[in-house]
């Protein structure tokens, strides 16, 4: 009995975790069929745009501007132990587009966005909002879910691009104030090694990143436990889950797109 | 109207409804009253398909509620929410006359507003009131709004989930008699959900007892003070000691 016990704790958190993968692919599949079938709500559809973009664009422009900085100190720090100080404009604009601008764009808008949304619609769950909203005839999935879903998974690729800028911006104004880089030299060692599908596949996972901050705000928000507490857990767990779910996502789509 | 027979609903362990028989007449108003915990809430809720029940069946009109048409079966109904339930987003006429924004029942936005402020009025609420957040409200205020939003789109049915609940008792009568007043003057079949017996014999035709997850009494409202059930004499006169276990 005593040996058996940890193999029974496994077993449950083993089935718990598969329920909530099934549970959370539910609501996804739901999520996108509400997405694509009327009627839409283009009122609800613009107040995200501006609440998950363009709200969100200081902290995405500021998290770039200084990994773009901190990104040419390490590169030439590293560089300088086999001369190759001169790559630092280069791989400084492959990292942000490829990597860092996707990613920390993504962590910093699932802060930010994720928790917003799971405690907006967490709040509506306690406060019986979202069952007025069905009695007055409206659908949460379409009026709440539906809405935050397209709004996020089109502002994060702009929100990426725009982050990609800033952070070639803050590489360049480190190597050239610090680094002793010219000017003309760094610019054009950036656009000459850049190539279309180091920025495209960023912003290819910064859409997948989006779709995936709505959804776990979404999804733990209308699943949120009772009162201030269960308002709160859903908040962490939206955007602890959409945090994991991220970065397990950019190593795939890396795989994906880099080594096929 | 509403025929509820055999209802069944149980959370894990928890059998809250154990076999609920109501009928509800067309233009009546019954009111469902009961403990703390005794299933009010999810019994309205089975009816507007809000809570799926374990078994049993709801018909309104002779229609089975699972199987209706969600958007034309929900456009009969209207709710007041034992909160408000008021969307915090957006300003107090807008929530009013949120079904008249969108939807099968869409009106041009003035519209809209203009019956907004109409049934802000009817509630007593003034036409000042409509471009402020439900945030800024009181209590009183809130209820009020929520009634108006209820009777927007003039529902033939009106479910109404305490709605005297945090109010003082003075705030209290004047939402009965407004209650009582806008369903007589609509028609309108409704559901209340209390423990407020003010509200019971304010609003009531007839008063159903839900208890142990059944209908324990029902009655036209005039009789409940004679009927002589244990049960429901507690109920009626708050006596901690009866049949009714309670906790001290």
């Amino acid at each position: 009995m005593i040996l058996l016990s940890p193999l029974a704790a496994i077993g449950r958190s083993t089935m718990a975790m598969l329920s909530a993968i099934g549970r959370v692919t539910l609501f996804m599949v739901s999520a996108i069929r509400h997405l694509l079938t009327p009627p839409w709500y283009p009122r609800e559809f613009f107040t995200q745009l501006v609440h998950i973009g363009w709200l969100s664009l200081p902290v995405v422009g500021l998290t770039a501007l200084f990994t773009g900085g901190a990104l040419a100190l390490q590169i030439y720090a590293g560089g300088s132990r086999f001369n190759a100080e001169a790559v630092v404009p280069s791989i400084v604009a492959i990292g942000m587009a490829r990597e860092l601008g996707p990613v920390l764009g993504g962590l910093m808008v699932a802060g930010r966005v994720s928790a917003a949304i799971a405690a907006e619609t967490g709040t509506m769950k306690v406060t019986e909002q979202i069952d007025a909203l069905v009695t007055l005839s409206t659908h949460p999935m379409k009026y709440l879910t539906a809405p935050r879903l397209a709004a996020a998974t089109l502002c994060l690729p702009i929100l990426v691009a725009v982050g990609d800028s800033i952070g070639i911006f803050g590489g360049y104004l480190v190597g050239t104030t610090r680094l002793g880089f010219n000017p003309a030299n760094y610019l054009a060692n950036t656009v000459d090694f850049l190539e279309f599908w180091d920025i495209a596949s960023g912003l290819i996972k910064g859409a997948v990143f989006g779709f995936i901050v709505a959804l776990m705000g979404c999804y733990h928000g209308m699943n949120s436990g009772r009162g201030a507490q269960g308002v709160g857990r859903a908040t962490t767990n939206a955007v602890v889950s959409a945090s994991i779910m991220i970065l397990a996502a950019n190593y795939l789509l890396t795989e994906l797109f880099f080594t096929a | 109207m509403i025929d509820i027979s055999s209802l069944h609903k149980s959370f894990g362990n928890n059998h809250v409804l154990t076999g609920v028989d109501l009928s509800v007449a067309k233009g009546s108003s019954t009111v469902i009253i009961g403990g703390s915990g005794t299933g009010k809430s999810i019994l309205i809720k089975s009816v507007l398909g809000l809570v799926r029940p374990d078994s049993g069946s709801i018909l309104v009109d002779g229609e089975d509620v699972t199987r209706a048409e969600r958007d034309a079966f929900l456009a009969r109904f209207g709710m007041l929410f034992q909160g408000g339930a008021l969307f915090d987003s957006m300003p107090v006429w807008q929530n009013v006359a949120f079904r008249l924004l969108r939807g099968s029942l869409k009106r041009p936005t003035a519209e809209a507003r203009e019956i907004a402020v109409e049934k802000l009025r009817r509630v007593g609420l003034s036409p000042d009131v409509a471009d402020r957040l439900p945030a800024e409200l009181s209590g009183g205020m809130q209820k009020r709004v929520g009634l108006a939003r209820a009777i927007a789109a003039e529902p033939e049915i009106i479910f109404f989930d305490e709605p005297t609940t945090g109010l003082d008792p003075i705030m209290s009568g004047v939402i009965n008699e407004l209650i009582r007043e806008i369903v007589t003057e609509m028609g309108a079949t409704t559901m209340t959900i209390t423990h407020d017996m003010s509200s019971v014999r304010t609003i009531a035709d007839r008063v159903a007892m839900l208890h142990g997850g059944k209908i324990r009494w029902e009655g036209p409202v005039g009789e409940m003070d004679a009927s002589g059930d244990p049960y429901l004499t507690q109920f009626i006169t708050g006596a901690a000691d009866g049949p009714i276990e309670t906790v001290r």
